[in-house]
């Protein structure tokens, strides 16, 4: 365990295993898929876990990660707690319902109503074995390989996810859920979910991605997930992280949209004992709206970082960033917003807002907007705050016959209710709001389990 | 009712009540006057039990009980209310929701059962009626963006459904347009009975021509310098408050 004074960071010893165990179960020189694996298991290597010298990670220490022996998560049999896989489902209010556990397609958990005409909804596996419309052309085509480690070793590893083609006009009413639950055994384990979502010209839908798990056991699940928003498509992602507190969470989403496209995305992260989101979104196109949302909530030794880019490719798009924060304990969090607005996008409406509150005196939270605007002709602006509970407001409660603690949650729920009220899904929506109460209860006296 | 003796109270460490002697009997209705920085949202406050005042001295007792043992929310259980001098915005908790549950608190407390929101909203909406009050403020945050005499109302709204025993409200009264008034002063009216008391802070004998105050104190420098019956505050009103600090000696304005 030596470490070196290099940037390159090291490479996790099994990684290369795991991606060889990949690439002889999709099979080996046989599908149009082996150039793009060959392409990231070159980059995972060039690049080695980031280290902190690295201006993306200085925040955000994934060291740990290369010192734990990962096994391939893909297939790990563990009894199934089917109770609490339960809670998260959705049922008959979701289109189609594909739930992975360990990385493996449970037929019993999933379901499947009846979908619009022509609408493709597969686990990804299958629609790499079986057809090349969508997959060939998109995957793997979109992630930031060239940067980003993790989104490289996920692509050379690959487990499965949920592939998504609506096809010209076609429009979902309900959405489609996808989740990833880790059950542990008592070895560590890696799991890397791929997703990918094309929505063509004038289509419509709405996708959670969903990611849990339980146990004392640490794991580490690596998502990756690319979505193609066609010429006035308009896609909803919801991804919510609810992994142990015992996991890490990487994950990685690009989505590249075309002319006058919809894309709301929310990342909801409550889990895990470090996650890194990284985002990417490129409005390659004129007069697209793209809006990323964002809650974040951590406690006790929690690490939460955010990693966003709102790329103006095109001219006449409207982008709008809206993350919050809570956090309570010794929890950090990380959010860094990049704005790109390009030579060519002229008329730009780039808005981008982190707000943050703090529950305790050793909670803390490092926010940056990074703006690079060449164009001229843009409108463009970005805040951040940080904060703690309103003492003025507490003893307005308290002066009420309202108990601290209680109003306390009635303070944090209020601060979250902005983002949660965007969230469209009414279920969803109920269930977050549960779970902001439910994480932070007496977060701020100090009287949370964490 | 409520029984203060000597009670003196600093703030940053910085005397401002410097020994207040008040009694109020339950079907009493005082007025404080006084001018600005005497120490009357202080009294308030202090009674109401906001943490950042040490008290240095002296008692409070509540139904002859110590007052000053007990937090904030244990007094509001026990029946006291304050009507804040400038009431708090709290954006993204609807006043229903905040009502509901602090109404809830003060009725498990009094052993009565909980409220549904079916028979919370009845009672809002009866109270609202008889104060003449507009209901579409249940579904605004509480105090988010109301103008001065929205959030005084509000207020006096929360009083009435909170149907506490001792009601202190502090300049509720001021920067209230007519209608505004006689919709403060009905609520303090209406609450008005033998087994209750309210205390009144203000600066304006306007509201006195409505409710009619038994005594009348008049607080300077941090100590009640006069009492008396409502020809007080008419004198007041009409001669402000120089003679009356001439003729005790005492200092204006919170006297350092
Ligand atoms: N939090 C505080 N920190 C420092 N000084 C304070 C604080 N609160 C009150 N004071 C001081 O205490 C004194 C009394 O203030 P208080 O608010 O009780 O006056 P008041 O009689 O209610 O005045 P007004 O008529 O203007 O409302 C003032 O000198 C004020 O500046
Ligand atoms: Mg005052």
């Amino acid at each position: 365990m030596a470490r070196t004074a290099v940037v390159k960071g090291k490479i996790p010893p099994w990684a290369s295993n795991h991606a060889e165990i990949s690439r002889r179960r999709l099979g080996n020189g046989s599908t149009w898929f082996d150039p793009v694996r060959e392409e990231a298991l070159r980059r995972f290597e060039a690049l080695g876990l980031p280290t902190t010298r690295r201006e993306e990670y200085r925040f955000t220490n994934l060291a740990p990660l290369g010192r734990v022996d990962f096994r391939r998560a893909e297939g790990v049999k563990a009894p199934i707690e089917t109770e609490r896989i339960e809670k998260l489902l959705f049922g008959d209010r979701a289109a189609v319902e594909l739930v992975f556990v360990n990385g493996v397609l449970d037929e019993a958990l999933s379901s499947r109503g009846d979908l619009a005409d022509g609408a493709v909804v597969m686990p990804l596996s299958t629609a790499i074995r079986e057809r090349r419309e969508g997959v060939e052309e998109h995957l793997g085509r979109h992630i930031g390989m060239e940067t980003n480690f993790f989104a490289a070793l996920n692509t050379a590893i690959l487990d499965d996810g949920l592939f998504l083609h609506l096809p010209d006009r076609c429009i979902l009413e309900k959405p489609v859920h996808v989740l990833f639950h880790t059950t542990t055994v008592d070895q560590p384990i890696a799991g890397h979910p791929r997703n990918l979502l094309i929505a063509n010209r004038g289509s419509a839908a709405v996708v959670i991605e969903s990611y849990a798990g339980e146990g004392e056991t640490p794991y580490w699940t690596n998502a990756a997930t690319e979505a193609v928003v066609g010429e006035g498509s308009r896609l909803t992602h919801y991804k919510q992280q609810l992994e142990s507190e015992n996991a890490f969470h990487i994950s990685a989403l690009d989505v590249t949209q075309s002319a006058s496209s919809r894309f709301v995305t929310f990342s909801i992260s409550f889990g895990a004992s470090i996650a890194r989101s990284d985002i990417r979104i490129d409005l390659d196109g004129e007069a697209i709206e793209s809006d990323m949302n964002g809650l974040f909530l951590a406690r006790g030794d929690q690490h939460v970082d955010h990693h966003t880019t709102m790329n103006h490719a095109g001219p006449r798009c409207e982008s709008r960033e809206f993350y919050k924060g809570i956090l309570a304990g010794r929890a950090k969090g990380v959010f860094t917003g990049r704005i790109v607005v390009c030579k060519d996008a002229q008329k730009t409406n780039a808005f981008q807002a982190n707000r943050n509150l703090l529950l305790s005196d050793d909670a803390a939270i490092h926010t940056q907007p990074q703006l690079e605007i060449l164009a001229d002709d843009v409108k463009c602006s970005h805040g951040a705050t940080v904060g703690r509970l309103d003492e003025e407001a507490l003893f307005y409660f308290r002066s009420r016959g309202i108990d601290p603690e209680e109003a306390e949650k009635m303070l944090i729920g209020a601060f979250a209710g902005e983002v949660v009220e965007k969230i469209d899904l009414p279920l969803l929506r109920e269930r977050v709001a549960a779970l902001v109460s439910a994480r932070l209860a007496g977060g701020a006296t100090g009287k949370e389990t964490a | 009712m409520l029984n203060i003796k000597n009670l003196k109270v600093r703030i940053e460490g910085k005397e401002i009540l410097k020994g207040i002697d008040l009694s109020i009997e339950a079907g009493e209705v005082h007025a404080i006057m006084g001018p600005n920085g005497s120490g009357k949202s202080t009294l308030a406050n202090v009674l109401a039990g906001r943490a950042e005042y040490e008290i240095t001295g002296g008692e409070i007792l509540f139904e002859g009980k110590d007052l000053t043992v007990l937090a904030p929310e244990e007094r509001a259980r026990e029946g006291i209310f304050l009507a804040f001098q400038y009431p708090v915005e709290i954006p993204g908790v609807s006043t229903s929701y905040f009502l509901k549950t602090a109404l809830n608190s003060i009725r498990e407390h009094r052993g009565e059962v909980e409220l549904d929101a079916f028979d919370f909203l009845a009672l809002a909406k009866e109270k609202m009626k008889s104060l003449h009050m507009d209901e579409a403020l249940l579904h605004r945050s509480v105090n988010e963006g109301f103008s001065g005499g929205e959030k005084k109302k509000n207020e006096v709204f929360q009083m009435a459904m909170l149907d506490p025993k001792l009601a202190i409200l502090d300049e509720t009264d001021s920067g209230l347009d007519i209608d505004a008034l006689r919709i403060v002063a009905d609520g303090v009216q209406q609450l008005r009975d033998e087994k209750r008391a309210i205390l009144v802070v203000t600066h304006y004998q306007r509201l006195l021509d409505h409710i009619v105050p038994d005594v009348v104190h008049v607080l300077s420098g941090g100590r009640i310098v006069k009492s008396g019956d409502p020809d007080l505050a008419k004198k007041l009103e009409k001669e402000g408050y120089g003679w009356l600090l001439e003729e005790s000696g005492a200092v204006a304005g919170g006297g350092n």
